[in-house]
């Protein structure tokens, strides 16, 4: 899609970082020289459009609960139902088909690390396929930012 | 901020973190939201915000992009079996080359030998292999084995939840209209087309990788 101007600047300047003040938005808006009014219509259209996924924050959740990385071979016969299974628990949420012969990788992610268990056993036991857990174990690089340079 | 939390301030902290893992309303006021909500005032809701945040459990807040949308349509979860006795050394060069969002060391299973994962995202295939070579060049003869794994369909997308929002101003229940084709999906529970981005999105968010 093409990006004007202001959104363009709004994404380079804010995918990481939105100040955490009483008027973030009029923090915003004075930094890139527009009016509030502006800045809010830009993330909204922004955010109607699904250019931005979210504006809010990113939680550390090996601090706030825990999470893991689950794949599970599935025979390519059985992987909507496998897949529509997953997907209804809530803590699912990342659900991506893979070329592989592990093809279905999700994120779990709970309050601690029991109840990912519990929800890895019920997994196993409603599908009959052994869960891969792998929890991270240490973070060489967590950010999400890219350039908008020569997007179209 | 010390990491010591009051008994109040975890349910406080739990209730928002279901408020506002989906994201925040797009409202003129978004602390005042969350205060109603969380039935505090403004100045506490913001001053939990910060007490958090400085607190390492909110990493940030940010207006998180959606890199399909920006044009990354494709993505590799590139994975790499590295001699344990180099991984100090060659976990963080790999995690500060640019192409990679997400770089994570994960324990090896049975069946699985690879314990370095490092998402890279392109707007070709050709681009995504040229990262892919580039993180063989630089593990080396430390590296014994790798794969990638690209992502034919998004199946489940959200923003962490531990439950669904119910506010009326949730904006994960409507269908983003299409700007381009092929229209990329974001929806929960609904399974994508073929071309999908995997990401992370958010750290946590969005990337298989986060925890």
């Amino acid at each position: 899609m093409q990006l004007d101007n202001l959104s363009r600047r709004l994404i380079e300047r804010y995918q990481h970082n939105l100040p955490l003040c009483a008027e973030p938005w009029q923090a915003m808006a004075d930094e890139l020289g527009c009016s509030e009014a502006e800045l809010l219509d830009c993330l909204q259209r922004l955010d109607a459009a699904g250019v931005l996924s979210r504006v809010g924050p990113v939680f550390e959740h090996s601090r706030a609960g825990a999470s893991t990385l689950v794949a599970l071979a599935v025979p390519p016969e059985r992987l909507e139902q496998v897949a529509e299974l997953v997907n209804r628990y809530p803590e699912v949420n990342h659900n991506y088909l893979r070329e592989h012969d592990y093809n279905l990788w999700f994120v779990l992610t709970g309050p601690d690390r029991q109840t990912l268990q519990r929800c890895l056993r019920d997994i196993e036991g409603a599908t009959g396929l052994l869960p891969l857990d792998l929890p991270m174990r240490r973070a060489y690089r967590i950010d999400l930012g890219f350039s908008l340079e020569g997007t179209p | 901020m010390s990491a010591c939390i009051c008994p109040s301030d975890a349910t406080l902290t739990r209730r928002l973190i279901e408020l506002t893992q989906a994201g925040l309303p797009l409202v003129a006021d978004p602390w005042a939201w969350l205060a109603e909500q969380l039935g505090i005032s403004s100045a506490q809701a913001l001053a939990l915000l910060q007490r958090l945040q400085a607190d390492g459990a909110i990493r940030r807040i940010a207006a998180v992009p959606n890199h399909y949308r920006l044009g990354y349509r494709h993505n590799g979860m590139t994975v790499w079996d590295v001699d344990d006795e180099r991984m100090a050394e060659l976990g963080p060069l790999i995690g500060a080359q640019p192409f990679v969002s997400h770089c994570y060391r994960r324990p090896r299973r049975d069946g699985w030998r690879y314990n370095l994962f490092a998402m890279v995202h392109g707007r070709s295939a050709e681009e995504i292999d040229a990262d892919r070579q580039r993180i063989r060049q630089l593990l080396g003869n430390a590296c014994r084995a790798d794969d990638m794994l690209v992502s034919s369909r998004i199946l489940k997308k959200t923003g962490l939840r531990l439950q669904k929002a119910e506010n009326p101003l949730s904006r994960h229940t409507t269908e983003p209209a299409p700007l381009d084709s092929p229209p990329a999906r974001r929806m929960t529970g609904v399974v994508g087309k073929a071309g999908a981005e995997a990401g992370a999105a958010s750290p946590q968010e969005k990337a298989p990788c986060s925890e």
